[in-house]
């Protein structure tokens, strides 16, 4: 079996993300405070890329361009050979639904369903039968650990558990990329550590690509490569 | 099912929020139907009127009679095919409150030209042949109480003196539009009793009802009725019995121009009420339509939820309205006097109008919500606070 670093060798000739020269500004009353410069970027498939940087660098926004929920001033983005900036609202969605699984600092599962109906939520947008999507709904949280958790409502999960019924909701679809906003900022160093190596597993096992913008420098542990941004400017 | 599931939890959220809100339309669609419920009975008169027949008035005012002689020339007019006429008698049955429609009438002819009056053919016969016999209606009989046999004594004031009325029939309404609150009797009885009393005040009629053989002839014979007293003492004035009708209802426009105003106001605060809860719902949960827009929901899917839970509060409520609006129609259908609203009941188109006004509430309630979920940006929605 390859080792991961290996892995991502045999990959970097498949770059699944391609960042080109990407300029975003945002506007604050009549005040236009740039974010990101002219960044450009490549991401290999299967590669587990962490963004680092001081608050009001430009990470979360680059992530938000990658993962096709904001769009750029100017450049493009392109993942597995599609311009995203180039899709409309509805085809946007459609392909963020197909190809991205999102991981949030504080979580964000909807409080009034259970931790099983928040994984089954991607999938309601699937022509699954019911009894396909309880079966990918049920091994997501089986992978994730939270088997015997599935009836639980998110107040009546710790911290750590919540973040876990969040990843399995991003995979739950089998999505190409994984991006990660903070995934540890609201949780103890234990519950951290989990969801590092529960990352981690699913970049090495299941060759999910991740981009993960984290301030922690113990998560970028399991990442393949670390990149700093300061100023709107990309530095590996 | 998900869906659905998830519009049924969120109206579950905030328990006291959404009850109170569906109790607020509950309360407004039960006064816009018991409004409307009002207004219909004013209109209860218009809509029972018969295509075919006509009304000869003074044409002053209805208040002043008719000579009697006009019959007999009304009758000859080629179109017409009935005639008969009755008097306003009003007088006063047990006290003043006791209020129901008490006409003085031609007792051979009157039943021909009201056929939705069903009476018993010996009954009819019985009270032809008594002179102090009257025939009253089977809400008037249940109301107080009263059967064949029965006296009726009524203090007159228009027609001074005190009267007994033996009730001699007991007439049903052909349906639900017909007037079941009027008592009849002899114009021959009260007319005697003038030429007596005060003989200039006798031979004269409050009003002829007038049947023709073709409705749409009704603007010809009401012309022809007319030029009989032309430039005379007691000019009359024709028309079909729901312009006469609408007449009385249009004594009373300003009260019923206010009531529908105030039942249409009641729908603007239904929807101010159900548009507050659903603006500070969506403002609660932009974050989350932030999220299930990340996770490939549209704007389709959005507007389907915040819709959702709108129309279901609104439906919840109009249900609850419309529920209560029964009972509270039924309840001051028996404590008003059963002359005023002679017919009182809730409509089907009360109803209709009720049901819809509540979902097409729920639907603009929703309107601004929506808007706000389907255009702030995902960025922009994650970083709200619920």
């Amino acid at each position: 079996m390859p080792s991961s670093e290996e892995n991502v060798a045999e990959s970097t000739n498949n770059v699944i993300i391609e960042v080109k020269n990407v300029t975003k500004s945002y506007r604050r009353e009549s005040i236009e405070i740039p974010v990101l410069s002219d960044i450009t970027l490549e991401v290999a498939a299967g590669e587990f890329l962490a963004l680092m940087g001081p608050s009001g660098s430009g990470k979360t926004t680059l992530l938000n361009l990658i993962a096709g929920i904001d769009r750029p001033d100017s450049g493009d983005v392109l993942v597995n050979k599609t311009n995203i900036t180039s899709l409309g609202e509805s085809a946007l969605a459609k392909w963020r639904a197909r190809n991205v699984g999102f991981v949030f600092q504080f979580y964000n599962l909807l409080p009034v369903l259970t931790a099983f109906e928040n994984v089954e939520l991607p999938l309601l947008l699937t022509n699954l039968s019911k009894k396909e999507k309880r079966e990918h709904v049920e091994a997501a949280l089986q992978l994730v650990g939270l088997g015997d958790r599935m009836k639980h409502f998110p107040k009546q999960l710790s911290g750590g558990q919540e973040q876990r019924v969040a990843i399995a909701r991003a995979i739950v679809t089998d999505p190409t990329l994984l991006v990660a906003d903070e995934p540890t900022g609201d949780l103890d160093k234990v519950s951290a550590g989990e969801i590092m190596t529960l990352l981690e597993r699913l970049n090495k096992e299941f060759k999910k690509t991740i981009v993960m913008v984290t301030h922690d420098p113990r998560a970028t542990e399991k990442a393949h490569k670390v990149m700093h941004l300061d100023k709107g400017e990309l530095n590996v | 099912m998900r869906i659905l599931k998830l519009i049924f939890r969120n109206l579950s959220r905030h328990k006291l929020r959404s009850g109170l809100t569906v109790l607020g339309i509950s309360i407004a669609v039960l006064f816009f139907g018991i409004l409307r419920t009002v207004v219909d009975a004013w209109y209860s008169g218009v809509e029972a009127s018969a295509n075919n027949r006509l009304i000869t008035r003074h044409a002053v005012s209805f208040i002043i009679p008719l000579p009697y002689s006009y019959k007999e020339q009304i009758a000859r007019i080629s179109e017409v095919t009935g005639v008969t006429f009755a008097s306003w008698f009003q007088g006063v049955y047990i006290d003043q409150n006791q209020f129901f429609t008490r006409l003085a009438v031609e007792a051979d002819t009157y039943f021909d030209g009201y056929p939705e009056f069903l009476v018993d053919k010996e009954q009819l016969e019985t009270f032809k042949r008594e002179r102090n016999a009257c025939i009253i209606g089977e809400k008037i009989a249940r109301d107080y109480n009263l059967k064949i046999g029965d006296i009726m004594p009524i203090e007159g004031d228009i027609f001074p003196g005190k009267y007994e009325f033996t009730v001699r029939g007991i007439y049903k309404p052909r349906d639900e539009r017909t007037d079941a609150t009027q008592m009849l009797f002899h114009w021959k009885y009260i007319d005697e009793r003038l030429q007596q009393e005060e003989p200039s005040r006798a031979g004269n009629v409050g009003w002829y009802v007038v049947t023709i053989a073709d409705p749409s002839k009704a603007a010809q014979a009401s012309e022809s009725i007319d030029a009989l007293s032309a430039n005379s003492r007691a000019e009359t004035k024709t028309e079909t019995e729901a312009a006469f009708q609408q007449s009385f209802v249009s004594m009373s426009g300003a009260i019923i121009t206010a009531m529908n105003f105030v039942s249409f106001v009641i729908i603007g605060v239904i929807l101010l009420v159900l548009a507050n809860t659903m603006v500070m719902t969506a403002r609660e949960r932009m974050r989350e339509y932030a999220v299930l827009k990340t996770l490939g929901f549209t704007a389709g899917h959005l507007a389907g939820l915040i819709a959702g839970e709108s129309l279901c509060i609104s439906f919840l409520g109009g249900l609850v309205g419309i529920g209560l609006a029964f009972p509270a129609v039924s309840a001051i259908a028996a404590l008003i006097p059963s002359g005023w609203f002679p017919i009182f009941d809730l409509k089907p188109m009360t109803l209709v109008s009720s049901s819809v006004s509540a979902l097409v509430v729920g639907i603009l309630a929703a309107v601004f919500p929506i808007w706000r979920a389907t255009s702030i940006r995902i960025v922009d929605g994650l970083r709200q606070i619920g």
